[in-house]
Formats: C-alpha cells, sequence, structure tokens
C-alpha cells in the first residue's frame, strides 16, 4: 500500500501575533511549525504502515525552508520526502494548489492519501476536498478514527457530522482529512532525527511537470486578496471585582434586568 | 507570471512590512525592503506600506461575458425536516445583495422528502426554489450532492452560490468549486457587493488575527461558505410573493456514490447544539482539570444552556470537538455567552464576541476576554459558580 500525506508548514499562530498598541499583526519570534492537523495525518499514516507495511510518502508545497517540516515527518517515520517547490507557485489560491499537488501525487498512484483538516493560518479545510476532485478519487472530511481492511482494499470511518458521527465505508484509493481527536503524534526519537538527517529530499519545480502554466500560482487563483485589516474588540462592559456573595449577586442583578430569567 | 515588486523609489527603509509580514519573508537590503522566496504573495505587506511602495501584479484574466449568470442563490442545509438556521441567515443576507445587484434570489434544495421544506420556504421572500428529489438524496453524500449541484450551476447559471459553513457545506463547497474550476472563499464573515458588481467577501485569517477581503473576478458563480450566526435569520414574510418552483429531475447511479453510510450516530449530548443555542456556558483552561468540568454543566442545566469549550481543553480531550467555540470551532451569537476560566485568546473571541450578552469569570484582572465582556467579575470561578448555581435554584423555586 502507498499513503501520501500533505503537510504545511504554517506560522505559530500565538495569542500574542496582534500587537496591542498599533492593532497589527507581530511576526517577530513568531516560528515555523507543521500544521497540527497534518502531524496528527502523518501519525496516522505511520500506524497504518506499522499494522499493515505501506509506503508512506509526505509532501508539501511551499517556499524552500519547508524542507525543515519534511525532515521532521522523515524523522517521526515517514519513508520519503517531496518539496514542490518553485517562485511560479506563489499566491497560489486552494484551487491552484490543490491543482499542482495533483499533478505530483497522481503520478505517485497513492491508495490513500491523508490531510489534516485545515491549516491553521488560512483554515480553508479546501485543499484536500480541492484535491480529491482533481484526482478523482473519493474524499471523507472530519475523520475521527480510521479503519483498513486491506484484503478488501478498504477502509472504515467515523467521520464527524454537526450531530455527532457517522460510520462510512469507501473502497480505496480515497482521500480523507483528519481531526486532532484521532490520535497522539509521536515525538521523532533520536535515531529517527539522525536518519532524516541523511535522506534526500525530492524537489519538484513547475518544469518537471507537464502544466498548464495558466492554472498556477498567483495567476490560476481566480480568489484574489484586495484588502486586509485588523479586526476591531469592542469594550464597553463594565469590570467588578468583588466578594463571592456579592459578585453573585450582580450575576443575578444582571440577568433579572436583562431578563435573561 | 505574478510578481510582487517594491517601488525603488518609493520605499524609504522603514521596516514596518517586515514585522508584518506573517511569513517572515522580508529583509531590508540597502534601506529597501526585499521579498525571499517563500511569499505567499498575501497582500498584508501592501497594505502596510506607507509609501505604497508594494504592489502585487497579477496577469489579467480575459472575462468572458458573465452577463449570462444571473441571481444569487442559497444552498438549503436540512436537519430533521428542519431548514438550518445558518440557510436562513443566508437568504437574509442573499436578499440584501440581490437588492444591490437588482437580481433573482434563489434557494436550492437537494433531497428526497421535500415536502416540508417546501413549507417553510414559501413563506420566506424568495423569486425561485430549485428543487431536485431524489432517493439516492435521501442523505447527504459528497458524490451525489456535488454531481447535482454542479449540473444545476451548469444549467442555470447563478452569479452567486452560497453555501452554509457546516461541516456539510465545507465538505460539498470544495468539491463543486473544483469541478466547476471557479474560486471559493471559505467561512466568510462578511458579504457585500462592490460598486463594480463582484461578490466582496470577508473573512478571518491567521487565527482571527487578521480580516481578509477577497474577490473573485474571473470565475463564475463567485463561491463563498459563510459562518453560522454572523447574520440574521430570515423570517416568514407577510408579503407573499409565492416564489416559482423549479423542479428540476435528477438521474443519479447508484454506483457513482462510493462512500457508504454505514450507520449515523447522534452524540449531541450536551443537551442542545451550540450554534442554535440560546443561552452557552463555557469553560476554559481555568477549569484545571476535565473534573471540574460539573461546574459547567450544572450551570448551564439551571440556565437551560448549551456547553462550550475554548481550543485548550477541546485540545486537550475534555470535551468532543463539536463543543469548541472559536475560529478552528463553531461561530456562536447566543443572547447569552457566560465564559468561565477562559482567557479569551483572539482566536476564541472570532467564535463569540458577537454574542448579545457576554458574563465573563476569570480571577485574571489583565485576561483579554473582559475586554469585551458586558459584565465581567473577576474572582473565583471554584467559588462564583457553585454559588451562582444554588442562587439560580432559589430563584427557580420560588
Amino acid at each position: 500500500m502507498r499513503i501520501v500525506i500533505c503537510i504545511k508548514q504554517v506560522p505559530e499562530i500565538s495569542e500574542v501575533m496582534i500587537d496591542e498598541k498599533t492593532h497589527t499583526l507581530r511576526r517577530e519570534g513568531v516560528p515555523s511549525i507543521i500544521n497540527p492537523f497534518d502531524e496528527n495525518a502523518v501519525e496516522e499514516g505511520l500506524r497504518i504502515k506499522e499494522k499493515y507495511s505501506a509506503d508512506l510518502i509526505v509532501l508539501t508545497m511551499g517556499p524552500p525552508q519547508a524542507e525543515e517540516a519534511l525532515r521532521r515527518c522523515l524523522a517521526m517515520g515517514a519513508d520519503e520526502a517531496i518539496l514542490i517547490s518553485d517562485r511560479i507557485f506563489a499566491g497560489s489560491d486552494t484551487l491552484a494548489t490543490a491543482y499542482t499537488l495533483s499533478l505530483v501525487i497522481g503520478k505517485l498512484n497513492p491508495d490513500l492519501i491523508i490531510c489534516g483538516k485545515q491549516a491553521i493560518d488560512g483554515d480553508t479545510a479546501q485543499v484536500g476536498p480541492e484535491l480529491a476532485e482533481h484526482l478523482g478519487i473519493p474524499q471523507i472530511t472530519y475523520v475521527k478514527k480510521v479503519e483498513i481492511d486491506p484484503k478488501e482494499n478498504k477502509i472504515i470511518l467515523h467521520r464527524e457530522t454537526d450531530q455527532g458521527y457517522e460510520i462510512i465505508q469507501c473502497r480505496l484509493p480515497a482521500l480523507i482529512t483528519v481531526l486532532k481527536v484521532l490520535n497522539e503524534p509521536r515525538y521523532p526519537s533520536i535515531k529517527g532525527m539522525l536518519m532524516a538527517r541523511k535522506k534526500k529530499i525530492k524537489i519538484i519545480q513547475a518544469k518537471d511537470l507537464e502544466i498548464d502554466p495558466t492554472r498556477l500560482g498567483a495567476d490560476g487563483s481566480p480568489t484574489q486578496v484586495v484588502h486586509i485589516f485588523t479586526p476591531e474588540v469592542q469594550s464597553s462592559g463594565r469590570i467588578i471585582k468583588l466578594e463571592v456573595k456579592d459578585s453573585c449577586r450582580e450575576i443575578i442583578k444582571y440577568l433579572q434586568q436583562e431578563k435573561i430569567i | 507570471m505574478a510578481e510582487i515588486k517594491v517601488d525603488r523609489d518609493k520605499c524609504n527603509g522603514c521596516g514596518r512590512c517586515i514585522k508584518l509580514c506573517p511569513f517572515g519573508q522580508i529583509k531590508l537590503v540597502d534601506r529597501l525592503a526585499t521579498i525571499g522566496p517563500g511569499c505567499t504573495m498575501c497582500g498584508v505587506c501592501r497594505e502596510a506600506c506607507l509609501a505604497r511602495a508594494i504592489s502585487i501584479v497579477k496577469k489579467e484574466l480575459h472575462t468572458e461575458n458573465f452577463l449570462n449568470y444571473q441571481g444569487v442563490w442559497v444552498y438549503i442545509e436540512q436537519q430533521q425536516g428542519r431548514i438550518k438556521s445558518v440557510s436562513l441567515e443566508l437568504l437574509n443576507k442573499a436578499k440584501e445583495l440581490t437588492q444591490k445587484l437588482n437580481q433573482e434570489l434563489a434557494a436550492v434544495y437537494l433531497g428526497n422528502e421535500s415536502s416540508k421544506i417546501l413549507d417553510q420556504l414559501l413563506s420566506l421572500e424568495i423569486h425561485k426554489i430549485y428543487l431536485v428529489e431524489n432517493e439516492f438524496l435521501n442523505r447527504y453524500t459528497t458524490d451525489a450532492y456535488t454531481q447535482i449541484l454542479v449540473s444545476l450551476v451548469n444549467q442555470y447559471k447563478p452569479n452567486i452560490l452560497l453555501i452554509g459553513a457546516t461541516n456539510t457545506g465545507r465538505d460539498l463547497a470544495p468539491r463543486v468549486a473544483a469541478r466547476l474550476q471557479v474560486g471559493l472563499t471559505a467561512d466568510c464573515t462578511d458579504l457585500d457587493i462592490t460598486k463594480e458588481g463582484y461578490l466582496l467577501q470577508t473573512r478571518p485569517a491567521f487565527g482571527g488575527n487578521i480580516m481578509a477581503q477577497i474577490l473573485c473576478k474571473y470565475t463564475r458563480p463567485q463561491m463563498a461558505t459563510v459562518r453560522p450566526n454572523v447574520f440574521k435569520k430570515s423570517i416568514p414574510s407577510s408579503i407573499t410573493r409565492s416564489p416559482e418552483i423549479v423542479k428540476v429531475k435528477a438521474k443519479i447511479s447508484p454506483w457513482s456514490i462510493r462512500t457508504k453510510i454505514i450507520e449515523e450516530v447522534k452524540e449531541i449530548d450536551e443537551v442542545i447544539n451550540l450554534e442554535e443555542a440560546h443561552i452557552i456556558v463555557s469553560a476554559g483552561r481555568g477549569l484545571n482539570s476535565p473534573e471540574n468540568l460539573y461546574l459547567v454543566r450544572d450551570l448551564a442545566k439551571v440556565l437551560g444552556a448549551a456547553v462550550g469549550g475554548s481550543r485548550a481543553i477541546i485540545d486537550a480531550g475534555w470535551l468532543p470537538h463539536h463543543q469548541q467555540v472559536g475560529q478552528s470551532g463553531k461561530t456562536v451569537a447566543p443572547e447569552l455567552y457566560i465564559a468561565c476560566g477562559i482567557s479569551g485568546a483572539i482566536q476564541h473571541l472570532v467564535g463569540m464576541r458577537t454574542s448579545k450578552r457576554i458574563i465573563a469569570i476569570n480571577k485574571d484582572p489583565e485576561a483579554p476576554i473582559f475586554k469585551i465582556a458586558t459584565l465581567g467579575i473577576v474572582g473565583d470561578l471554584f467559588k462564583v459558580i457553585p454559588l451562582l448555581i444554588e442562587d439560580l435554584k432559589r430563584i427557580k423555586n420560588e
């Protein structure tokens, strides 16, 4: 079995990213990490590999420094890593990203593709389904449990819905996007890290692909960011610091006055 | 190829863009802002530059004649025979958009038994209802729903297609957009029409730290998923317009549905669905351990409220993901939101700041949650909540 995991390197979104004074984004000192949901994707791939033996390829599209994120996946236990990197891909929206990924992944002929639910910088959750569509394979999103039936070439999944979950069965090949609750990602071992350092990361550029250049990067992206601003935080409330008894009385008074109770 | 350019003559080397670049891609080289290879052309620097030295040049695509794409469509999602709130919210917002565009408003419903849904739609101010009934649309599947929605779009050519950003909507919309090869903006929190007649889509990014406004000039329909609870619901109107019902026959081969639902499990055990709740009591890290969640549950019970949680405690596994409030969870706007031991990271605030009333209980007076609270209680929640529950019970019994 061959499994492809799509990952993304993202800035660590923290509580301190907005500068209180200037109300602007503060980037200094914010490290780059593997998108947290993608770590769960890698972990799930490793578990399947350990149980049924599989060939595990991690793949990302991004700038040259995204290699660092791929190395970490190799250290966790992935077999191969591919970096799709070219200036021409810059500014890709989800449609152009999914198109580019599909050209590379299609050639790998995977049985299963695992993506994180969404990336924490863009939060779109669109690349997974758009990639599945470009590859012409089924998708199951918001997966929180995975079982494989290698004999029947099937997967059985628990997919989170708005009221609970549904149990879905699907033939491979398929693409799934996964939630955090799926598993607990492992830390790379020292041995793994040493091995990862020696491994070669395959770099793919636009010239290596048979592509329609009009569908790449910012030019191939139908959505266009035209303006960016920082959200305003309104404030007009009353803050009180009283004895417990009086605090409760204030809450009750407020609830009565607002006709909640 | 698209390019980002820094105008040498205009750049004064102030370094503002360097601080603001979310990807850390800008450096000063000889007092000139120089952009690194990891640039994603997100446009933050262009907006930030006071000297207007940064520009992003995109190849202008030839725009087809889009005049035959008319009308605003809202995809109607149902749950147990009732139209979901988010669809009603979208119908209301879409009405405003259609007035600005002077185009028609249409509801699109795919399902099996549609009479109940149709009854609800008929009382709303809509011009058209596209209705597709088929036994294979009984339950949502990506394959069948994509196939039908795509064929409807190809046949009737809407200008705008709006879908609620629910788990179902976020599964369906990207699949449809990719098949049509059109742009899609995820999780919008506001929509408007520009002077030129484009759909202006506003959405949070970077964990809610910034808002981005997005246009989709070159493909039709203009597609967006929209967060629940950001617009007011459409209410039945006294002026009956009697919408035109367009029944479309669909042929679905069972073989084209590649996923099989074996079982559906309902799990919303915390009484009420967060997005529909009038009162929400939410728990944060301040509760110290999952054993203490009973405090929040008991308070919710006496108020008839739903229980939510911050990302920190959902990531720690204290509550299931569907109870998470915030950027990567649900957006809620109840009559009353009670935040217990939640500090108020921006990504949480994004998901609840439009609540009508917010009571925050937290021991740290500096906690950001107090900035948006209508009533802030600085105090020990382990003492305040039990007493509050007691008081509320007494009032109830009186």
